[in-house]
């Protein structure tokens, strides 16, 4: 056997670093190499029905980005990590994201408390986090200068421009049942501000807990005087949730109901035990049936997404879309290609340029980019605005009723978050 | 709503509660009474339970008919499960207290994740077999919830006839009295663990497709019953049907009432410090016998 000299081993380890860490390749493999963005995705625990769509719906938008050319010319791949629904899983996927995919940034996220539990670890790794959440945590200041919402509307805005109509529609005294935990509380406290500012009142607030199984025992704390109920649940009994109201008022008097539709996303309006939330309303942040008035693209959307005209799978009627949020998700990653092309995005180190650039937006105009609808940003709060939708429940589908005005929901600037160091 | 609507209400709640609670703990009691044995993965097979008769009823056409049919298959397919884990994994370890225990948390995890994988994370419906509601003046009530208070009723009434009428509830008897002397009367002792673990199990799922068209079929539907089933077998006394039978009507009573006055959480607080307190003062429960 020959024997390697330690000298020529040492050399070529010494060449070898030498090629590995030379600027030109390195350069050169970037140009080339796809962008990479991380998905916090709920594919299990209780926000699974959601994390089945928006799967879908980033991988829709996905193949219509890199069919356009990608994003500054480089291919786009999506890496999707599930965080089970849970805060503390959630950061540590940010983490694996990050440090071991190597993603670009990370969106998708929807459920709020794995959103707040997430967001300071992005932050420490310095990796732009774009949230589909609705919370009210990006606007309030609560998180950090890496943290964007530009996809979906947030709940403080959404329930203040929808508490007029309530108030002036549907009744004055206001009983609200909400998931007891931060997406919930923000229904809570600004929904019950926007109707007293109508001359309403909350006369009851009924918290229920967000893994709740049976819901019958919460219902006989209604007031009896109560005009509209205001509902709004999550989690995977939301349908037990709904059927056992419906067992509860029965065939008896019942007031007015004010739902948000996210008491049954995913959940087939016509199923067994809900006629009677025939003439209720909801809020819908994307109308799930597809409107007589619909825009030209909102047939090429769903066709993208596989959604049929009655917001179920086109593959399976059963399977009914989390059609009023997962927008969010194609709307965001329109932000992504549009935040990175203005900051000319090449690599990691460009990070903090595609945060400027997204702060530097002001708006964005209703088309195949923006399907939901034209919306406004605040680069200062992180947070976009947009339109809200009130359909009835009519004849076992939701038709809208209303729609509000962007400037209803506005609210005053609660922190500036460009002048917060990165 | 008034004083006394409102406990009618919790009333019937409470009974549902306890109708199914009694369903679930009995199959626990039975596997600790019988073979010592600390089922931890009992939760799971409830999961498995409501699972298969989610999976049953999608493959029968009719609401009605699916519903039977997954009463029929569910439970059997869920015992014959329990008796495959015994007779591959508990008998290997002797029964030792301690090894089954640790050997049932890791069959819970894979059960579960085992859901997971084939089942999907979705929470599904089953249809009820008919959608009777009762319309009282203040409030309207599911018929069906009635019905399982009865059908628990009937299930509860055949396993004791069971343990006290027949030839096989006699051996099992004699087997938790003195399993050696059991043995040296000729009695197959395996066969009989094997059959009270699949029993156990079988009356789990069986508690778990009559809840499944309330609250539907989810791979993370075991904790509750689990804990709840531990509790119940604490405070009657572990092996002893008419305790876990009179523990389940206390605790899903309480439950019931308590949670609809006060908040939830509360009743399951109570339930807690009532465990605590039999543990204090009758380690062997309500009606447990005292260790020998």
């Amino acid at each position: 056997m020959t024997h390697l000299p330690r000298r020529s081993v040492l050399a070529g380890l010494a060449a070898g670093s030498a090629l590995a860490l030379s600027p030109a390749r390195f350069a050169m493999a970037q140009s080339a190499a796809p962008i990479k963005l991380g998905f916090q995705l709920h594919r299990t625990g209780i926000g699974a029905s959601y994390g089945r769509w928006y799967e879908r719906t980033a991988q829709a938008a996905l193949t219509r980005v890199n069919a356009a050319g990608g994003i500054n010319g480089r291919p786009v791949e999506i890496v999707f990590e599930d965080d089970g629904t849970d805060p503390k899983r959630g950061a540590e996927v940010v983490d694996k994201l990050v440090s071991q995919h190597g993603c670009d940034l990370i969106f998708g996220p929807l459920f709020s408390h794995v959103v707040i539990g997430s967001a300071p670890r992005a932050g420490e790794l310095k990796v732009p986090y774009l949230v589909c959440s609705e919370g009210y945590h990006v606007a309030s200041g609560m998180l950090n200068r890496w943290t964007l919402q530009p996809g979906i509307t947030d709940v403080r805005a959404q329930v203040s421009s929808m508490a007029p109509w309530v108030t002036s529609t549907l009744g004055k005294k206001v009983t609200m049942v909400f998931p007891d935990y931060a997406f919930g509380h923000d229904h809570r406290d600004f929904f019950t501000a926007a109707v007293e500012a109508q001359g309403g009142q909350i006369v009851a607030k009924i918290a229920v807990p967000p893994t709740e199984t049976s819901f019958t025992r919460y219902f006989p704390q209604i007031p009896a005087d109560t005009d509209v109920l205001y509902h709004v649940m999550v989690g995977p009994a939301v349908l037990t949730f709904v059927k056992e109201l419906g067992e509860f008022y029965g065939s008896g008097a019942r007031p007015q109901i004010f739902g948000f539709i996210d008491s049954l996303e995913a959940v087939d309006l016509a199923g067994p035990g809900l006629e009677f939330l025939e003439g209720t309303h909801f809020w819908e942040g994307h109308c799930r049936v597809k409107q007589a008035d619909a825009p030209a693209w909102e047939g090429e959307y769903r066709a993208a997404v596989g959604v049929d005209d009655n917001g179920a799978s086109v593959s399976d009627a059963k399977d009914v879309a989390t059609y009023a949020h997962m927008f969010s998700v194609w709307e965001t990653l329109s932000v992504i290609k549009q935040g990175m092309e203005v900051a000319g995005y090449q690599s990691t180190a460009d990070r903090q340029k595609f945060v400027e650039a997204v702060e530097a937006m002001t708006g964005f105009d209703a088309g195949l980019d923006h399907v939901q609808g034209t919306k406004t940003f605040n680069g200062k709060t992180h947070q976009v605005f947009g339109q809200q939708f009130i359909s009835k429940v009519e004849g076992g589908k939701l038709i809208r009723v209303h729609a509000t005005a962007i400037e209803d929901g506005l609210y005053p600037d609660a922190v500036d978050y460009t002048t917060q160091s990165f | 709503m008034g004083t006394g609507p409102l406990l009618l209400l919790a009333t019937l709640e409470g009974t549902v509660m306890a109708a199914v609670l009694a369903l679930a703990a009995v199959g626990l009691s039975l596997t600790f009474g019988v073979m010592r044995v600390v089922n931890v993965a009992h939760g799971e097979f409830y999961m498995m339970g409501a699972v298969l008769a989610w999976a049953v009823a999608q493959a029968v056409p009719s609401a009605p008919l699916g519903f039977v049919a997954a009463l029929l298959i569910a439970p059997p397919l869920v015992a014959a499960l329990a008796w495959v884990t015994d007779t591959t994994l508990l008998k290997r370890l002797n029964y030792d207290p301690e090894s089954t225990i640790v050997a049932t948390i890791g069959l819970s995890y894979l059960l579960q994740q085992g859901a997971l994988s084939f089942f999907g994370p979705d929470a599904r419906p089953v249809a009820a077999p008919f959608s009777l509601r009762l319309q009282f003046p203040w409030f309207g009530y599911s018929g069906y919830k009635l019905f399982v208070v009865l059908a628990a009723l009937l299930v509860l009434g055949a396993v004791w006839l069971f343990l006290r009428r027949s030839k096989a509830g006699l051996v099992m008897r004699a087997t938790q009295v003195d399993r050696n002397t059991a043995r040296a009367f000729g009695i197959n002792v395996d066969r009989v663990y094997a059959g009270t673990f699949a029993l156990g199990a079988g009356l789990a799922a069986l508690a778990a497709v009559l809840v499944v068209p309330i609250s539907q079929a989810h791979y993370l539907m075991g904790h509750d019953p689990l804990l709840l089933s531990f509790i119940v077998v604490i405070i009657g006394g572990l092996g002893s049907l008419r305790g876990t039978l009179i523990a389940a009507l206390i605790i899903g009573l309480a439950d019931g009432i308590l949670s609809m006055l006060y908040p939830p959480t509360l009743a399951k607080i109570v339930a807690t410090l009532v465990v605590a307190l039999v543990l204090v003062f009758r380690p062997q429960g309500l009606f447990g016998a005292p260790a020998r």
